[in-house]
């Protein structure tokens, strides 16, 4: 899928207002998930904006591409796109984690409009994921289902046993991406538990897999999409290789390992929503 | 309710495990989006015959609980009805992160099965015997817990199982019963099951126990006590008028259930007497020790289950009444 210049430029003034519509809901409550619903943010702008078949109108229709955020901390990043597709207000967000609200730090199917499954014990969207493209191929319905794991999330034996699940069903229509921003809460994932070479493990296990080098490069994820999907047999699984806490500089003050959940100031957010706007203006 | 009781308790020549896959491959070839999944154990629970030809609806998930219970709860997002079987030690405790994330806090519709409860687990030994599978089934709100004691029972209730939305767990004796209930008996999810009428005490049980319940209610008439005895197969949600009925008739009241005496059937009526109509208890169950290997029968001797057993833990709980 060769993004045309025009496509392009949508797409990466896409990522800009959900990475400033992400930092106004963790502006709203004083502290959020800032690392990695950052890093997504890009991913999250190719698949609203781009890759998924999806009606506001109808966020239950039948025939969408569905989607599961199994990372599911990263609910900002998802709400944001969500409401700038027109699901719900946009002044909604600033009801983030605050008590009643439909937008709870994990993403939850009951309660938000767009989302499919509930998801928060890590590993555990993997499996639902798979449930979700197996009923769907059971229905004849000719759809994507997306999957977003994280990298220290690798670490759940279940993500394991999904990996055999999906390979031994032919879910070929199962597209999983791996945020790999490289830290998890307590540190560099390569510390705590090294990963090797992920692609390479799942192509292992029976997979279309491909890593993405700059994760946070719209044309560089559409790509890697378009050239997945020629695999019609397989699951498929993206590495996308990202900066965790990517347009938020706070979240790099005190070293990368401490942005996964930080308090984020008025000002920090302002910060970094005037950086976020200046940026989005020089796009061409 | 439309039961009949047989004129006497006596053992099936059919396994409980025939019934289940009879009755989820009779629903399936019927037309409702019901599905069987299960954590290679088909072959235990006479699934495996009916793959072949239904290959879409019954999946093998491998030895890998936690996805499966992902997969079901996926599937029930869909619209499918997933009946998710292992062993109640691997369906409940290994997988129960699963089960309460992904289908019961999700608000999905997983069907969880767990087959050889408490003694059922024989000769597979203490490692896969489920004494606590009711108690942490019990907590995650808005969880039915069912256990059926006899076939008929099991046949009538699957179908209800598979047409009322929610979570549920179908504790599954998997070896032969007892056969309780007249073929055709029809029951109501949450109704206990007046087995015999008395005023002295009440015995309320559950699953491999109501046959025991009712042994020792004859062994009872013998020595002129009259019990109630109640099956109590819907453990969540109980049968809190039925509880308080015997609480208020009887003045005593023994539970029996092959589980620990912890967070099973014996606390779900504590939970309802205690609040609302104190009468004298005692617990028939496994002690809080941990479970052991050996034939059912000798593992139900060992942990005190018998209806022998029940006989003197009615008469002891009968005299507290009196003090």
């Amino acid at each position: 899928m060769m993004l045309t210049k025009d496509e392009a430029r949508n797409l990466k003034r896409f990522a800009a207002d959900i990475r400033i519509q992400c930092m106004e809901q963790f502006k709203a409550v004083g502290v959020g998930h800032v690392g990695g619903s950052m890093s997504v943010c890009d991913l999250m702008a190719c698949l609203y904006g781009k890759l998924m078949r999806i009606d506001p109108a109808e966020p239950r229709m039948e025939r969408r591409d569905r989607i599961v955020v199994s990372k599911g901390h990263a609910g900002p990043a998802m709400y944001a796109a969500l409401a700038l597709k027109g699901f719900f207000e946009v002044e909604e967000l600033k009801t983030l984690n605050r008590l009643g609200t439909r937008l709870p730090s994990h993403t939850d199917r009951r309660r938000t409009p767009g989302v499919d499954m509930t998801t928060g014990s890590l590993g555990q969207g993997f499996s639902s994921g798979l449930g979700i493209a197996y009923a769907c191929k059971l229905k004849g319905i000719d759809n994507y289902t997306y999957i977003i794991l994280g990298d220290g999330e690798l670490g759940e034996g279940q993500v394991w046993e999904c990996a055999l699940f999906a390979a031994a069903k032919g879910l070929s229509r199962v597209m999983v991406f791996v945020d790999a921003n490289g830290y998890q809460l307590d540190g560099a994932t390569d510390e705590v538990l090294p990963l090797g070479d992920v692609r390479r493990k799942f192509e292992e296990f029976g997979w279309e897999a491909l890593d993405v080098k700059d994760g946070n490069d719209v044309e560089a994820i559409c790509g890697a999409v378009e050239m997945a999907k020629q695999d019609t047999a397989r699951p498929k699984l993206l590495v996308l290789h990202t900066v965790k806490g990517l347009g938020c500089p706070a979240a790099f003050a005190a070293g990368l390992p401490t942005n996964h959940n930080m308090p984020v100031s008025a000002e920090a957010a302002d910060r970094a929503i005037a950086l976020l706007l200046q940026e989005k203006e020089a796009i061409l | 309710m439309n039961m009949k009781l047989l004129d006497e308790i006596r053992p099936d020549s059919k396994e409980m495990r025939a019934y289940y896959s009879e009755e989820i491959v009779r629903l399936i070839d019927a037309g409702k989006p019901v599905m069987a999944l299960d954590a290679d154990l088909m072959r235990a629970v006479g699934l495996l015959p009916y793959r072949k030809d239904r290959a879409d609806r019954i999946i093998d998930c491998g030895i890998a609980e936690a996805n499966m219970m992902g997969v079901a709860a996926g599937l029930s997002a869909e619209g499918f009805v997933p009946f998710a079987h292992s062993f109640a030690a691997f369906a409940s405790r290994r997988a129960f992160d699963q089960v309460y994330m992904s289908g019961g806090y999700a608000g999905l519709n997983v069907k969880v099965v767990g087959s050889d409860p408490g003694v059922g687990s024989a000769l597979n030994g203490g490692t896969h015997q489920a004494n606590e599978d009711i108690a942490l089934m019990r907590v995650i709100p808005n969880m039915t817990v069912v256990e059926p004691s006899d076939p008929a029972m099991l046949v009538n209730v699957i179908p209800q199982i598979a047409d009322t939305y929610g979570m549920f767990y179908l504790r599954l004796f998997r070896l032969r019963a007892k056969k309780i209930y007249a073929p055709g008996s029809a029951f109501t999810i949450g109704r206990a099951v007046t087995l015999r009428e008395g005023a002295d005490a009440a015995i309320i049980a559950c699953g491999l126990e109501v046959a025991e319940a009712v042994r020792a209610a004859e062994i009872l008439a013998e020595r002129n006590i009259r019990v109630r005895v109640l099956d109590m197969f819907t453990i969540k949600p109980i049968d809190r008028e039925a509880v308080l009925a015997a609480a208020r008739d009887t003045g005593a009241i023994v539970t029996a259930e092959n589980h620990n005496v912890i967070g099973g059937l014996g606390d779900a009526v504590a939970e309802v007497v205690c609040g609302e109509c104190p009468v004298p208890m005692g617990r028939i169950g496994i002690q809080d020790v941990f479970g052991e290997v050996g034939p059912t029968p000798a593992l139900m001797r060992r942990f005190g289950l018998t209806a022998e057993d029940i006989a003197e833990t009615v008469e002891r709980t009968m005299a507290k009444k009196k003090e």
